[in-house]
């Protein structure tokens, strides 16, 4: 093996011009897709980007999309965690409803149905639930080495029946105000689960890039051999992200049931996992694993809640969302995919691959 | 070149063959890295050719290149003499080159038939007839003497029967060219004979055989000629009579030509008798098919050197010493800790550091910076929750960078855009951090340029000097040499010969690695000199 | 050198002696578990056992042993298919919206067979040539053909063509009194079918091969793309077949029909003792792994006291048994 020594020097000869390295950042794409809808909306609806504030809350659309997008973007913070191990969590649907399922057949059973601390007590039990849940997913996967997509497909597949086995196959709905206002209420002005949304993607961040578990969780992703020679517990930090994405999505399971005062064992979370998957490979982070971004997956969960609140704006059938999502799923897919690159750029591509026997 | 052609006409004694194979001045690169540079090679009819070469000479990379599996950028390869390029393995068999790869390229879900006939199966009334094909594996599986079931699955059999199958494979394609790539390495002494009988049959029939090996007694008992290559570049083309092993160990081992700046070390005394205290201790340590019971003992500040071919057992040795493989027989004696190491995590937390051979798969994390692959180690042992503070993990990155000459000095460049000598400098550097009692290092100069390479063993010298024990394995044994305090040789999987490094020559080495001479005059050679020099 | 050679001594001790080869032993488990389950059934419930409960298993389960075919095929080379159900309802759609705009049913029956086949096609193509993953390429799929359907309509439509109705009632009486419909006999000639293109065709072969190690079937020189390919537009054309099927079935065309039907026909496959993996895994074993999922819901409709979801819970638990088999089995070979 012959090292080339021109390589190593090449990045401090040409520093690249502000617009290279712009274009060049991974979260261009999503940005601009997400404000060319931003712009869409506002050709057709002017009043778009209005906020106004009635009876001491925020209201719009923009509100609207960031209270709804909520959910989403709970759920899509914890699996960009999973996925930036290599792996992915198709269980978090079934998590939602199992959480919202515990949490209103508690304060639907409890004595005093109205009061603060039924509800304080039915958020802990359902994210105790999601925790355990995240524990069974993390021990297939880390300590029974199961490939992650089989492994949450247990409990993809079980987990709906559990939630129907708790409300008893009923739409469970519970009068309880506190509870409502983690998915309905309003905190000074601004939307709760808006808040609370933001203040988990703030303590991810801070946890993943203030400490070392960012660095690591990559290291595991990008390379698991090289890293556990480097003495890397790789077990405790793939298991430790699903507990973490099965907590997330007990809090979208919370917000979702609190939002309507009901817990639906069929409905709730249905396909939220494919929406938050989509949510991070539009933000940029590879579903190889490695090198994740939070922002990324921020932007990814915002522009889909957009395009779900763009299609009926503009006159098309909200069904069709669907397409929208295919199509933006294939061109996300294509812009990171080298091989597609190099078909676009050469005419023909190499066949060889890296690595030198 | 001019050697090049010097040593082609040597060989060509026999003007009147055209070669079956000519690969003319191939190029072919990787990303960042030259794998083949200019080689050639002949296969003539009828013959055994040997490839020879130290790992990452090129000669799988040569092999595939010549199958259609990599495309190559500048050179030609004439076959019957009409020019061709495969554009993958398919055609290349059409054109009558049957390959067994080096790992064993077979489904081991589907039945020996099966695999023995994929793609040629015999078909009757638009179905395989699997009669017919179990009947005709048969058949070539008992010409070739081997009692296997071809309707049984081929996972169930060990790697040694499947290495064989694939043969078998090979064989039955009606080849023009045969390559083996290691074939041997899983066989038994029996299983080699068969092995040997089949090939010199083969030969006789006309058909040439490619054959790479790192069993030089292998090479020299089956082969005719022999191409040698070294760090992707053509050395030599030889008749095997004409060549003796020690030779044939120097073109592969190669001698570096420029001068490396004088190292300022003198050979310790034996650490043993000046009464150092011992870092590591192990008894026994084995793995089944990787390393026979070795017993090593490693004192405070001395550099071990291990010598030895690809295969001798030197990289296995490394990764039980580190945990990274288990082993399944023998004692480490480690501080105060007795027992096993059960993984890698283990042995960091005993002080023992381990950079692997394989630096692209084990050691390098492509996507992260510089700064983050040098701390990795260090932060996994603190833990995720305490975090390096930013302003000592910046000064312990830009020291290192410094201190090991780490080109480009930016700590957030991305791993994967360095050369393969500043990579492996910040691996070093992720070990240096953790500040090991013992450093064990597995090719540390491979395929680095002669800069970093003189950097690194400059380095190895100054921390010995300053207390730490060094393992260092290379297959260049004048590193070793010149390094070691004490040099071990390995040879089949277990440890022959271990010595204080008195005036050791490599040559002396060479012998030992050779088999020309036998281990324990190693030992009387300089235990002579320790006599003189005492 | 192992293996072959058994001492032919005496019969006897050589059947006492026989073992199946190990990858007959999922299926088996999979008969296993079919047949206790009915057992079970049969003793706890009275009329469990007749014929025409198991003739029913078929008439009910027609489209999902079809989709489970073409799901066969693709985690056999180690990939997997999200967007089956997806194909099932856009073809109930084509079905559907061609016969009310008075095609022949001839004309219908092709459109939707080749609609169904151009998406396989398509997914084969951006997974093999462009090098992104079954899983994404699939899904990306799933949301296309659903998009599909509500473009078409996104109310139910329904079929009245004549033939459609008169083809969908028409039984076949077996002898003993049992009856069956054509779609359960078409569901068997596919397995049929695919049973012996999986193990006696090239083809096949290399389906098995790919899956089992792709770098090796491609260094023997056989051609991963087209069994790459090809297995994908393989799964699509049965998803469209089992679209035809779920169109007689339901004599609508709808978009929410078949909703999460993927994930029963991977769990079929699975359950079936195929390796999600690939190299490992029989067609039969997916009709069984079919047959066992319309076993528990009949169950659970015999009994009464049961509730719908025990069948999620119970399909989720016989899942997890049989990943937890599958680990056995590769740790212990690898």
């Amino acid at each position: 093996m012959v090292e080339s020594t021109q390589t190593a020097e090449r990045p401090a000869e040409a520093r690249p011009s502000l617009a290279q390295r712009t274009l060049r950042n991974p979260l261009v794409w999503p940005v601009l897709a997400l404000l060319a809808l931003v712009v869409v909306n506002v050709a057709v609806n002017p009043s778009f980007l209005a906020i106004r504030i009635q009876d001491g809350h925020l209201y719009g659309s923009l509100v609207d999309i960031a209270r709804n997008g909520a959910p989403v973007l709970l759920v899509a913070l914890g699996m960009t965690l999973v996925i930036a191990t290599r792996g992915i969590d198709l269980s978090v649907g079934a998590v939602v409803a199992i959480s919202g399922a515990i949490a209103c057949v508690y304060i639907a059973g409890a004595s005093d149905e109205g009061a603060v601390s039924t509800a304080i007590v039915a958020g802990s039990m359902a994210l105790g639930a999601a925790i355990l849940l995240g524990l069974w997913n993390g021990f297939l996967v880390s300590v029974l080495g199961i490939q992650p997509i089989i492994a949450t497909l247990v409990l993809m597949t079980a987990g709906r029946g559990l939630a129907m086995l708790v409300t008893d196959g009923q739409i469970t709905t519970v009068s309880n105000g506190t509870f409502r206002s983690i998915g309905a209420g309003f905190v000074a002005t601004v939307p709760i689960a808006v808040v609370v949304a933001l203040a988990l993607f703030g303590l991810t961040a801070w946890l993943t890039r203030r400490t070392a578990l960012g660095m690591l969780i990559e290291a595991v992703g990008i390379n698991p051999e090289a890293s556990r020679l480097a003495g890397v517990r790789s077990r405790t930090i793939i298991w430790t992200v699903y507990v973490f994405a099965a907590f997330c999505a007990g809090i979208a399971g919370l917000m979702i049931a609190a939002n309507t005062s009901a817990a639906d064992a069929n409905n709730a979370g249905l396909w939220i996992e494919l929406d938050a998957i989509l949510a991070v490979v539009i933000g940029g982070t590879s579903l190889a694993g490695g090198r994740f971004s939070l922002t990324g997956t921020l932007v990814g969960a915002l522009f889909i809640q957009t395009l779900a609140t763009t299609i009926p704006t503009i006159g098309i059938p909200a069904e069709a969302n669907y397409l929208f999502k295919a199509v933006a799923v294939i061109a996300v897919c294509l812009l990171q995919s080298p091989q597609a690159r190099a078909a676009l750029t050469v005419r023909f591509p190499s066949a060889r691959q890296e690595g030198v026997a | 070149m001019s050697t090049q052609d010097a040593t082609l006409a040597a060989a060509a004694d026999q003007p009147t063959i055209t070669p079956v194979v000519e690969m003319r001045d191939i190029e072919l690169g990787f990303p960042g890295v030259k794998a083949l540079d200019g080689v050639s090679l002949r296969l003539l009819p009828g013959e055994v050719h040997a490839l020879m070469g130290e790992n990452g000479a090129g000669k799988s990379t040569l092999i595939k290149a010549l199958t259609g599996v990599y495309g190559i950028d500048a050179g030609t390869i004439l076959v019957g003499g009409t020019e061709h390029r495969f554009a993958g393995p398919a055609e290349s068999q059409a054109a009558g080159i049957s390959t067994v790869y080096q790992e064993v390229n077979l489904c081991t879900n589907l039945t020996v038939a099966e695999n023995m006939l994929l793609g040629r199966e015999p078909r009757r009334l638009g179905g395989i007839d699997f009669k017919a094909m179990n009947r005709h594996a048969g058949e070539v599986l008992d010409r070739l003497g081997l009692d296997v079931d071809p309707r049984s699955t081929l996972g169930e059999h060990p790697i040694a029967v499947q290495q064989l199958v694939a043969i078998a494979r090979a064989v039955d394609a009606e080849a023009r060219v045969l390559i083996l790539d290691e074939p041997t390495s899983s066989l038994d002494a029996d299983e080699v004979r068969v092995l040997f009988t089949l090939m010199r049959t083969l030969r006789d029939r006309g058909v040439a055989i490619l054959f790479v090996s790192h069993f030089l007694e292998q090479v020299f008992e089956i082969s005719d000629r022999m191409t040698v290559l070294r760090n992707g570049r053509f050395v030599a083309e030889h008749r095997t009579a004409d060549i003796t092993q020690l030779q044939l160990v120097q073109e592969m081992i190669g001698r570096e030509l420029e001068v490396l700046e004088r190292l300022d070390r003198q050979p310790a005394a034996d650490a043993a008798d000046a009464g150092r205290p011992s870092v590591l201790k192990v008894v026994g340590l084995g793995r089944d098919h990787s390393l026979e019971a070795t017993d090593l003992e490693v004192f405070e500040g001395e550099v071990i050197g291990i010598a030895g071919l690809l295969g001798s057992g030197r990289t296995e040795l490394a990764r039980l010493l580190f945990g990274a493989d288990g082993a399944d027989a023998g004692e480490v004696e480690v501080g105060r800790r007795r027992g096993r190491l059960r993984s890698p995590r283990q042995a960091i937390d005993a002080g023992i550091a381990f950079s692997s051979e394989d630096r692209r798969a084990e050691g390098v994390i492509g996507d992260l910076t510089v700064a983050e692959n040098m701390i990795l180690v260090m932060q996994a042992t603190r833990g995720w929750f305490r975090p390096i503070p930013q302003r000592t993990r910046d000064a312990l990155v830009r020291k290192y960078i410094e201190a090991l000459d780490i080109r480009p000095a930016d700590p957030n460049a991305l791993m994967r855009n360095l050369s393969g000598g500043n990579q492996q400098k910040v691996l070093l550097a992720r070990w240096l951090l953790t500040e090991p009692q013992l450093l064990i290092l597995d090719e540390p100069t491979r395929g680095i340029d002669v800069g970093a390479k003189a950097q690194i063993q400059q380095l190895v010298a100054r921390l010995a000097s300053e207390g730490m024990s060094v393992v260092f394995i290379s297959a260049e044994l004048e590193e070793v040499v010149r390094l070691a305090d004490r040099v071990v040789v390995m040879r089949d999987r277990r440890k022959i010969a271990e010595t204080v490094n008195t005036d050791l020559q490599v040559s002396d080495v060479l012998r030992v690695i050779a088999g020309e001479d036998e281990p324990e005059r190693l030992a009387t050679a300089t235990a002579a000199q320790e006599a003189r020099h005492g | 050198m192992s293996a072959a050679t058994l001492d032919p001594t005496s019969l006897g001790s050589r059947l006492r002696g026989y073992r199946p080869p190990d990858r007959f032993l999922p299926v088996i488990a999979t008969t296993a578990l079919f047949v206790g389950m009915f057992g079970l059934g049969a003793v706890r419930y009275e009329g469990f056992a007749s014929p025409q409960v198991i003739a029913n298993l078929f008439v009910d389960n027609a489209f999902l042993v079809v989709l489970a075919v073409g799901m066969t095929f693709v985690i056999l080379t180690g990939g997997i298919d999200l967007s089956v159900g997806s194909v099932v309802a856009l073809s109930t759609m084509v079905a559907a919206s061609t016969l009310q705009a008075g095609w022949p049913p001839v004309l219908t029956v092709l459109a939707v067979l080749a609609t169904g086949t151009v998406i396989g096609l398509g997914h084969g193509v951006v997974i093999h040539y462009l090098g992104i993953q079954p899983f994404i390429a699939t899904l990306a799929g799933m949301f296309l053909a659903r998009g599909l359907c509500y473009l078409i309509s996104v109310e139910s439509i329904p079929i009245r063509n004549a033939t459609f109705s008169d083809f969908a009632s028409a039984t076949i009486t077996l002898p003993g009194g049992i009856y069956v419909t054509w779609t359960a006999v078409i569901a068997l000639a596919c397995v049929a079918v695919a049973a012996w293109v999986l193990h006696r065709t090239r083809f096949g072969r290399s389906v098995y091969a790919v899956g089992g190690n792709e770098a090796s079937a491609m260094l023997m020189g056989l051609r991963a793309a087209r069994v790459k390919v090809g297995v994908y537009v393989i799964s699509g054309f049965c998803a469209s077949l089992a679209g035809l099927l779920f169109s007689l079935y339901m004599l609508s065309g709808y978009s929410l029909h078949a909703v999460g039907m993927e994930l029963d026909a991977i769990a079929a496959v699975v359950i079936g003792g195929t390796l999600l993996t690939g190299g490992r895994g029989l067609v039969v074993g997916s009709l069984l792994g079919v047959l066992a999922l319309g076993a528990i819901q009949t169950f659970i409709s015999f009994d009464g006291t049961l509730s719908s979801w025990w069948t999620k819970i119970a399909i989720g638990v016989l899942l997890l048994v049989f990943v937890m088999m599958q680990r056995f089995f590769t740790r212990r070979s690898a």
